[in-house]
């Protein structure tokens, strides 16, 4: 019962999100103004998440925000700072969208927004926070806590941001082919970002790390909807559900961190395991080989363990060896030494993490450390691999992923 | 909307013999030139260098004349175009063009478009 009343919620705020997000890329791609078409639409989406789980999603729900819009607006202006903006959008939603919202599709702009969301003269780290706050209608609070920023301080980020869009000239334009992929790129990059953020903590317990993992998924459905033909759209998809579809499996029921290779497969989402497969087999037979695809692959390959009962580590150390090649990131050459040691290698193991041992960032990146414990209790050299544990137990900042490591140091150093 | 593309430039790497100040280099000369065939150059100049630049500023009634430059920067203020573009992207795209921005840097900034009230 708690159930079809949360489904139907979930679903109401869906299609809320979808009408407002589109009035919102409609206006502003016709006057750059974000803020101005946030502030029209306001209480209208307010009222929408209110009165649809309860009253049921209307027929022509964009429409229908237009109608409320309306209503209000006098309210609006008298209360709103923005209020010449807000009568300005109003205006241009009775003239040239009204009929169109009554009886045809809104042409959709949001992809557009998007674009200009990600563009490269906005700050790369305020990239995900807008998409998630005009394409979603997501409040400055919310997104703060997932960026662990101050609100007020993600406030007016924002408001520079949106501002800096409209000053700057920044175009409401999908950028042309030669520069499509970079572009692209920035916008599944932001969405990837959001989406991290969320999944750092998967049972949602700490409040005020509330997950954006379902917000990002949204985004990355859209932009696949969007732009079907980009097998790296469909790359970021997949990934994201491969991680999603083992929420469940990641914490013991006392909340500790499990990892990936023993997981309950019981507790994995088969249906959404399906439908990433199902992705990523349309991505791969487009030919264009990207970063998401591949990590998509790596998790694929973890997800393999469902038919092969055991994880095939060197098929996944060669996707990581790919991976490596294209990024020539450090962690990635972290978590091939990682499947490599697992697929029975350590020598090689070793190789990789000396080959990136000078690398500065990875002082204090966690992940090494822990590495370099597992990669040196392989090749017996227990004393090193427990000064690398311990390392990696001071690098941790969340406590259930330090228990297990904690678990680990206290094995290495057992006389027995 | 209109844009300046501000030249920076490290003038140690500039030579300036009065024979090379007084002409402009044929990179510029054909840049210049395309953007004016596009019909999307307002305006622009080279300026002298910093060390031919006076401060001047108005303390409490009193004004203090200073030799040199604003600040003392690595790379200076070298030059500007003044141009008209539909947007961001097509003043970058003109920026990234400009012959200084390959070993200078061109800040791209937008005008104010003042409205007489």
């Amino acid at each position: 019962m708690a159930d079809t009343v949360a489904i139907a919620r979930a679903a109401a705020e869906a299609a809320a999100r979808q009408s407002y997000g589109k009035l919102v890329a409609f206006l502003a791609a016709h006057t750059r103004d974000v803020a101005g078409a946030e502030d029209a639409l306001a209480d209208a989406f307010a009222a929408a998440l209110e009165r649809w789980p309860a009253e049921g999603v209307p027929a022509r729900p964009e429409a229908w925000l237009l109608t409320v819009a309306r209503r209000r607006s006098v309210d609006q202006m008298r209360r709103r700072q923005n209020g010449v903006a807000a009568e300005d959008h109003l205006r241009l939603m009775a003239a040239e969208i009204e009929a169109k919202a009554a009886s045809e599709e809104l042409p959709d702009e949001r992809l557009r927004l998007m674009f200009a969301c990600a563009h490269p003269a906005i700050d790369a780290g305020m990239r995900a926070p807008l998409m998630l706050q005009t394409i979603l209608g997501l409040d400055a609070a919310t997104i703060a806590s997932a960026f662990l920023v101050p609100p007020a301080t993600m406030g007016q980020r924002l408001v520079r941001a949106k501002s800096r869009i409209r000053q700057a000239g920044i175009p409401f334009r999908v950028p042309e082919r030669e520069e499509l992929d970079g572009r692209l790129d920035a916008v599944l990059e932001a969405i990837y970002a959001a989406y991290a953020e969320g999944w750092i903590d998967p049972n949602g317990s700490e409040s005020r790390r509330r997950g954006l993992a379902d917000e990002a998924t949204w985004l990355g459905r859209l932009v696949v909807s969007l732009m079907p033909q980009e097998p790296e759209a469909l790359g970021l998809l997949a990934l994201m559900l491969f991680a999603d579809s083992r929420r469940q499996a990641r914490r013991s029921a006392c909340g500790d961190f499990v990892a990936l290779a023993e997981q309950d497969m019981a507790l994995w989402d088969t249906a959404m395991i399906a439908e990433a497969e199902t992705l990523l087999g349309k991505a791969a037979g487009m030919g264009k080989v990207g970063r998401y695809q591949l990590e998509a692959a790596i998790q694929s390959a973890h997800a393999a363990r469902l038919e092969l009962g055991a994880t095939d580590w060197t098929a996944i150390a060669s996707l990581y060896a790919a991976l490596g090649a294209l990024t020539r990131s450090p962690v990635v050459a972290v978590n091939h030494a990682v499947a490599a040691a697992l697929a029975g290698r350590a020598d090689e193991a070793r190789r990789l993490l000396d080959g990136v041992a000078d690398d500065q960032r990875l002082a204090e990146y966690q992940p090494y450390w822990a590495a370099r414990a597992e990669v040196l209790e392989r090749l017996g050299d227990r004393t090193a691999a427990a000064i690398a544990c311990h390392r990696a137990i001071g690098l941790e900042p969340d406590p259930a992923v330090r228990r297990f490591l904690q678990a680990k140091l206290t094995a290495l150093t057992d006389p027995g | 909307m209109r844009y300046m593309l501000l030249i920076y430039a490290n003038e140690a790497s500039i030579p300036a013999s009065p024979d090379t100040v007084k002409t402009v280099s044929p990179a510029y000369v054909a840049y210049t030139h395309a953007m004016q065939e596009a019909g999307i150059l307002l305006g622009g100049q080279r300026l002298q260098p910093t060390a031919n630049a006076t401060t001047v500023r108005s303390r409490s009634g009193k004004t203090e004349v200073l030799e040199g430059p604003y600040a003392e920067t690595r790379e200076q203020l070298a030059g500007y175009y003044m141009i008209e573009a539909p947007d961001l992207d097509a003043a970058i795209s003109w920026a990234a063009r400009c012959p200084g921005a390959e070993n200078g840097t061109i800040e791209v900034r937008p005008l104010w478009e003042m409205q007489a009230s």
